[in-house]
């Protein structure tokens, strides 16, 4: 399916842009007429995403982060979030809720918050090469 | 960030989004003024914070485990929408007290 709509944008994984990266996406989202609660949910899903690309994707180093938004008729949203970073060797393990290679301050709940706030999430991982987290989300129509 | 001090209570008025970027000065400031006051109470008032993600429950985890240092406890305030949303799904509850406003 053809998307009616799609934003892409590239930035390095500087922390600082994790509000720039959430705030952008759901800028672009706004010509849906979100109800909040949704565009709240999508942008903290985001928000998770772009942080496990910066912290774990590139850890002490920089590199860069691709954003991917693509409206679809109908309401239906999906978001890529893809770094070029050092990958997942276990994505089954890196999902469970809890389980973190962050230390001590992170909670470990980046992929059960993007399960719970979104309709589906999709990762796909070369070791080496980068991961790539596809959320997908449906907007109820307001009109 | 402002915070307030009486009878061994310590409250930390958080501003602004909280996400993995902002969470490490926020951090910071808190440990420093728990540290000097170690308060058998701490406060995190959530009032004016219009969005968090997962980092804001590091955070709070974080915290829970410096107040047991001294036996001190962490209570979560003025929590709204996507937050309640955040602290309900991470189970947080069960280290944190949660203070709803009556009413």
């Amino acid at each position: 399916m053809k998307p009616i709509n799609k934003l892409e944008i590239k930035f390095p994984s500087n922390s600082v842009n994790e509000g720039f990266a959430r705030a952008a996406v759901s800028a672009f989202l706004s010509q849906l007429d979100p109800t909040l609660g949704e565009l709240t949910d999508l942008k903290t899903a985001v928000s998770e995403a772009v942080t496990n690309a910066i912290v774990h994707g590139y850890k002490e180093e920089l590199g860069p982060v691709y954003i991917t938004v693509k409206i679809f008729e109908g309401g239906k949203v999906t978001v890529r979030v893809r770094d070029k970073g050092c990958g997942i060797p276990d994505i089954p393990k890196a999902m469970e809720p809890l389980y973190t290679t962050g230390g001590e301050e992170r909670a470990g709940l980046g992929f059960a918050v993007m399960q719970s706030f979104c309709d589906s999430v999709r990762v796909t991982s070369k070791v080496g090469k980068g991961v790539s987290v596809t959320l997908c989300k449906h907007f109820e129509s307001r009109v | 960030m402002q915070f307030f001090y009486e009878e061994g209570v310590l409250t930390a008025k958080l501003a602004g989004e909280i996400d993995h970027h902002s969470a490490r000065e926020i951090r910071e400031l808190i440990d420093d003024h728990s540290r000097r006051k170690k308060p058998y109470c701490l406060r995190l008032d959530f009032t004016n914070v219009p969005f968090m993600d997962s980092s804001g429950i590091g955070l709070i985890l974080g915290r829970v485990r410096l107040l047991q240092l001294w036996r001190g406890r962490v209570v979560l305030c003025g929590l709204s929408g996507n937050l309640n949303k955040m602290v309900e799904l991470s189970g947080v509850s069960g280290v944190a007290a949660i203070e709803r406003r009556a009413g």
